[in-house]
């Protein structure tokens, strides 16, 4: 077991250093803007008298090294700034919508997941079958579509045919967990579309490589049910290229979730993320891209631990 | 068998590649003779230019019995003279025909080559992938011909906002009241234009530098390595527009930006597939003989990756497309007034809400592409991938 | 251990295949691959299945199973395995069959063995889920089999992992495994084949030993004559899809009727001519010292050897005995960490970047795997003409010229091959066109790693002559890594013995050859099968008889 405990602290401590290197990157990204932040943000009538005091009130005039420091710091603190184009903090703004994008995002993977590895491990076994054939176009023509797309069909069939579902996701905190779900449905339902195609061929593969390994075959020639080599033989060996998958498009829901967001008018971290580009609301970019870059970060640390741990060969070291 | 040439760089010998010229010559002299009869009116010359390509194309490619790998050479020939030709020909004339239109036409060339030479393959392809090649041509056509068959200007206001769809405005105007068609047209030379070029960017960057870091191994491969980690750390989505929030959106910046951090995967790809034949021991022996990169890179590697390459490219172009799309569907990408598929569902998503599916065809035409060229590349591993059993 | 005694009355038959074809599906096209075989099979009989790649024996034997791979299909004729016929028979009485009454032994144990689960637990699996024995009754009759089958610790070592045991071991696990149910039949794939000689004894003595005990039939594949011939009762010779002789074991190794069989049987009985003695002169190689390591992990302890010119010096061993390595550090891919390497008294430098185009030239070599030594994006023009080109700077006609003598040289007609690329050969075409490369750069020494083992027997054969013809012509100097001793006694002036990254005995053919040898060379050269049905009797009887 030391093996595995050795491999899985290097992982942590690889995406430790990773969560540094990307802070570093955010925060060098402001650093390397042509010309001055001030200049940008004030305009080119600015007098210098206020370029000056906006870079103090920033604390621009210190040394980079210094101010990376102090900003890391903060972060870890909880104190993310405030907002250039509100002039309100940051923290504030951050706080619900945080909530929001992980409640539309986790709804959409509890969905999302079982349908899929379900669908995708039926793909495998009965492959080349019409099932197999319908199943590869569907998913190649749904992995074609914009998210946007798909977001305004459902807009189209669901809230203004049919009136299922309303087309705009008001969220507010107090209400209830149902009509939040309920509110959430279409935006969530995107997502599952979207990723469920992707995670499902991914799905398909890893099983269809691992049928084809000798000991599928021993399985079988030893004459035991279909059921059985694949619960037994086949599952345990396809667990660590699943969770792969599952963890890849786990991360990659959350940052599909910006474009969902924007048409559902969701007020999601999203949304605000896309508000700030277009203000060019620094402050709030950087905190934004942070958050967002933290969570896929960890995302992948948790699949190549999960897969560390899920391999025979080194659960079981000579 | 008797020759003077030494084989050249294409791995034949030296008399097809007589007739290669030969070939082209003819090809290019009906070419020619063709253009110098041609109508005042655009339409008809188009066709009439098109028809000359393809007849030309497959009646000297059978006339002159060359071997059909020769084909692939003669289209690098062929379309090199004739550009220069035109550029002598038509230079007054060049605002007339685009260079575009060029580059247009020269596709359709090469896609009517790579139909003669592969036709053996074509003729046992499935539908889709069938139907996956007959959208990208016609999404080629239409893109480079746009300016002629496009019935209004890219940015011309022509009538009021949102008109319906009648017979001057085949699908209506739009929310500042340009023609949605034009719109359409031009959007898709925009759009397509912009990912291919994205696309091309991001494959020169990174499959360059994945080979490199396959055959040059050690302190190179390393460096090369940990700066695609650091780059791929942050999700690519949210890098760009980070990047671009800081150096703004122009197009150049748009199609740098993108094409670097597309890189990354390219230079995944590269660097897995060149391992898989650097490790093989003709790689060993030609550098035991003392072959240098260059050689190593373009003669043993390079002709033996090329497979992955190109599927990896048809993948990687609809992962940028829509990656475009959704950028200036976020009013991030391509910005007005240049029309774009993105922003233009984004300018007209009111008319959604109203049960109006007009917006939604820029979209479709997104998808359709991408499904089209997802379709061939799907076609194309899978024969690729038969061929190793 | 009481063998039964070999000859005695079998049983009634139990596996009839009769008129067996088979197809195989490439470019979606259906090609028979089979061609009406017939197969009889009666209880307690071994029935050797022998052919070059390509034969279809795995193929018949998986179909003995009522079994066919993806991509093919049994297409027509019959199997009757116990009166029942396998062809028609349902996928559920099919699926009861296997491996309770007609069990599979794979090639490879390691990758047959699904890693994820204790080899006890996949050995009980059979029996408990065919219902013939409950799971605490499997496995004391396990450890029972392991005994029997000599396996080390038998009481624990069904509850490690298969990764957790050598390659040897898991094969005799595997035939446990097979044994199970006490099958009628049981289809050994080539077990032995990817093990080492001295492991290979172990493995056979075991199968052949516990088949006897239990009286059980088994088919035996392997593409190697001297090995069935220990196994089985009875020999097929099989080449594309076709029978093309059935016999008694003896019989037919004494009196083969076919001219394939014959030629099979004379694979092994060419020898090179015995040359000079080397004359005094400096030797061309001469490795002094040499220490290697891969990173940290030493392969190379302090080896010398020298080889002199127009002589074969084979350099055998067994996987891991450092031999390549060899190879590695005088084409200067490995540089060493301690020693040197002098070719005709000048010391090499240790890599191979810094070696000028002359000594490169000068020191060619020629790959195990000829599907992987040349470019197969180059045509033979391309693949030979280069070093014509970059060592020589033959441009034009006269590079095309020389293209031409060089494929004469080895035998292939011009005309026909100068442009195919490398799928359009076969494999020893291929190996041929290897040395045609070697041979363009005017080398003095050719380095050969296990030239001819990924090649079938006969083709191997021809490729030995060629090169042997190539020396008298040329005068060339061969070093020739490999590790059977066939390939040595064949080609070889001069042997060098390696044992893990060691030289244990050095010398020429005949000295090494003939005793007293070292203690390991004594192991190798006697675990070598021979063709003769009582050589494993008598070398287990000899080897009992020095440890009693």
């Amino acid at each position: 077991m030391s093996m595995i405990g050795k491999l899985v602290a290097q992982r942590l401590a690889l995406g430790l250093l990773t969560l540094f290197v990307v802070s570093l990157i955010i925060f060098l990204c402001v650093e390397l803007l042509p010309g001055n932040l001030a200049q940008e943000i004030l305009g080119q009538a600015a007098t210098p008298e206020t370029v000056a005091a906006f870079n103090r009130e920033l604390g621009l005039d210190l040394p980079p090294h210094e101010r990376y420091i102090a900003w890391l710091l903060d972060m870890t603190k909880g104190d993310f700034g405030r907002s250039l184009a509100s002039q309100r903090e940051i923290s504030e703004l951050l706080g619900m919508r945080v909530q929001n994008t992980f409640f539309l995002a986790t709804l959409a993977a509890v969905i999302a997941i079982p349908l899929a590895v379900t669908l995708g491990i039926l793909a495998a076994l009965y492959r080349d079958s019409w099932y197999d054939r319908i199943v590869n176009v569907v998913t190649l023509t749904s992995i074609s579509f914009p998210e946007f797309f798909v977001a305004y069909i459902l807009i189209i069939v669901l809230a203004v045919n049919l009136g299922i579902f309303p087309s705009i996701s008001n969220i507010s905190e107090d209400l209830g967990f149902w009509e939040k779900v309920y509110r959430s449905a279409l935006p969530a339902l995107t997502l599952t579309l979207v990723v469920v195609a992707h995670m499902m061929r991914m799905t398909r593969a890893a099983i269809i490589n691992l049928l084809a390994s000798p000991y599928i075959e021993m399985a079988r020639l030893k004459g035991l049910k279909p059921g059985r080599i694949i619960l037994k033989h086949a599952l345990p060996n396809a667990l660590a290229p699943i969770i792969n998958v599952v963890v890849l498009n786990l991360a990659y829901l959350v940052v599909g979730v910006v474009l969902v967001e924007v048409v559902f008018v969701y007020p999601g971290l999203g949304q605000l993320f896309v508000d700030s580009v277009s203000k060019r609301d620094i402050p709030v970019v950087q905190a934004c891209s942070l958050i967002f870059a933290m969570t896929y970060v960890l995302l992948n640390l948790l699949a190549d631990v999960l897969s560390i741990m899920s391999n025979p060969r080194l659960l079981h070291p000579r | 068998m008797t020759m003077s040439a030494p084989s050249n760089a294409f791995g034949g010998q030296a008399s097809p590649w007589v007739s290669r010229i030969a070939m082209a010559a003819v090809h290019f002299f009906i070419l020619v003779l063709f253009l110098q009869n041609v109508a005042a009116d655009t339409w008809s010359s188009v066709i009439g230019l098109l028809f000359a390509h393809l007849y030309s194309v497959v009646a000297l490619t059978y006339w002159s019995k060359i071997e059909r790998t020769a084909a692939g050479d003669t289209v690098i020939v062929t379309v090199t003279l004739e550009y220069v030709l035109m550029a002598i020909i038509f230079w007054e004339r060049a605002s007339a025909w685009p260079w575009s239109t060029m580059f247009g036409l020269g596709m359709v060339q090469v896609c009517a080559f790579a139909a003669v030479k592969y036709w053996k393959d074509l003729r046992r392809a499935p539908a889709s992938a069938w139907f996956g090649l007959i959208v990208i041509l016609v999404y080629v056509m239409v893109a480079a011909t746009a300016p002629i068959i496009a019935p209004f200007g890219e940015t011309e206001i022509v009538g009021s906002e949102y008109d319906v769809w009648s017979n001057k405005h085949l699908l209506g105007t739009d929310n500042l009241g340009r023609d949605m068609f034009t719109r359409l047209i031009y959007g898709g030379r925009n759009t397509v234009g912009i990912a291919f070029t994205t696309t091309l960017l991001a494959f020169i960057i990174g499959g360059f530098a994945g080979i490199l870091a396959a055959a040059m191994r050690g302190w190179v491969d390393q460096v090369l390595g940990r700066l695609v980690d650091i780059l791929m750390a942050i999700p690519s989505f949210i890098f760009a527009l980070l990047i671009l929030t800081i150096v703004g959106t122009s197009i150049p910046s748009l199609i740098m930006v993108i094409a670097v951090l597309d890189a990354t995967r390219v230079f995944r790809l590269a660097r897995a597939v060149s391992m898989n034949v650097v490790v093989l021991d003709y790689v060993e022996a030609a550098s035991l003989r003392g072959e240098g990169l260059w050689w190593l890179i373009r003669s043993e590697i390079l002709p033996n990756i090329l497979p992955p390459l190109v599927a990896e490219f048809g993948l990687r172009f609809c992962f940028v497309f829509l990656f475009l799309s959704g950028l200036s569907f976020l009013g991030l990408g391509i910005q007005p007034p240049t029309a774009d598929w993105g922003s233009m569902v984004r300018d007209n998503a009111t008319l959604i809400t109203y049960g109006d599916i007009t917006p939604l065809l820029p979209a479709a035409a997104i998808a359709i592409l991408t499904i089209g060229v997802n379709f061939v590349v799907d076609w194309f591993l899978h024969k690729a991938s038969g061929l190793k059993d | 251990m009481t063998d039964a005694m070999t000859g005695d009355p079998k049983g009634e038959i139990i596996l009839d295949m009769h008129g067996l074809r088979i197809e195989g599906r490439s470019d979606e096209i259906w090609h028979e691959i089979v061609h009406g075989v017939n197969v009889t099979l009666r209880r307690g009989e071994v029935l050797g299945l022998i052919g070059e790649s390509g034969a279809g024996k795995s193929t018949i034997g998986l179909a003995a199973m009522g079994f066919a791979r993806d991509g093919c299909r049994i297409s027509g004729g019959s199997i009757m395995f116990d009166g029942v016929d396998l062809v028609k028979a349902s996928d559920d009485s099919l699926r009861q069959l296997r491996g309770s009454r007609i069990a599979y032994v794979a090639q490879s144990a390691a990758a047959a063995f699904n890693p994820a689960h204790k080899l006890i637990d996949q050995y009980c699996e059979a029996p408990v889920q065919h219902g013939i024995m409950p799971r605490a009754e499997a496995e004391s009759d396990a450890i029972d089999l392991y005994h029997r089958l000599r396996l080390p610790d038998p009481e624990s070592i069904g509850f490690r992992y298969p990764h957790q045991v050598s390659g040897g071991q898991l094969q005799r696990a595997m035939t446990a495994m097979a044994m199970a149910c006490r099958p009628d039949l049981i289809v050994f794939d080539e077990p032995t084949t990817a093990l080492d000689v001295t492991t290979q004894i172990e493995v056979l003595s075991a199968i052949r030993d516990i088949v006897r005990q239990f009286n059980t039939a088994a088919i035996y594949i392997t593409h190697d004559l001297a090995v069935v011939s220990q196994m089985a009762d009875r020999i097929m010779v099989l080449r594309h899809g076709n029978l093309i002789e059935e016999g008694e074991t003896r019989g037919m190794i004494e009196d083969p009727q076919k001219e394939y069989t014959r030629d099979l049987l004379a694979v092994r009985t060419f020898r090179k001519e015995i040359s000079d003695e080397p004359n005094a002169e400096v030797p061309l190689l001469s490795v002094r010292g040499v220490n290697a390591a891969y990173g940290k992990v030493p392969v190379l302890f302090d080896v010398s050897m020298d080889i002199h010119r127009k002589r074969t010096v084979a350099v055998v061993g067994e996987s891991g005995s450092g031999k390549s390595t060899m190879a590695r550090v005088i084409t200067g891919l490995l540089p060493p960490s301690q020693g040197e390497v002098f070719y005709d008294g000048q010391a090499l430098a240790p890599g191979h970047r810094r070696r000028s185009k002359d000594d490169k030239r000068r020191l060619q070599m020629i790959y195990q795997m000829p599907d992987t030594a040349i470019n197969p994006r180059q045509r033979v023009r391309s693949i030979i003409g280069r070093p014509l080109e970059f060592y020589l700077g033959m441009r034009g006609e006269e590079r095309d010229a020389r293209i031409v003598q060089l494929l004469e040289m080895i035998e292939l007609d011009p005309d026909e091959f100068i442009d195919r690329f490398p799928g359009e050969l076969s494999g020893g075409q291929k190996q041929r066109i290897c040395i045609a490369r070697a041979l363009a750069a005017e080398p003095e020494l050719i380095i050969c790693d296990e030239v001819t083992s990924a090649l079938d027997q006969l083709v191997a054969e021809e490729i030995l002559k060629l090169l042997q013809r190539l020396q008298d012509e040329l005068g060339l100097a061969y070093m020739f890594i490999t590790h059977d001793l066939a390939t040595v006694r064949a080609v070889a002036d001069e042997i060098v013995v390696m044992l893990q990254g060691k030289v244990v005995e050095h010398g020429p053919k005949a000295e090494v050859l003939r005793p007293p040898h070292h203690e390991y060379t004594a192991l190798l050269l006697s675990s070598v099968p021979e063709m003769d049905p009582d050589w494993l009797d008598n070398l287990l009887d000899e080897r009992s008889g020095q440890t009693a």
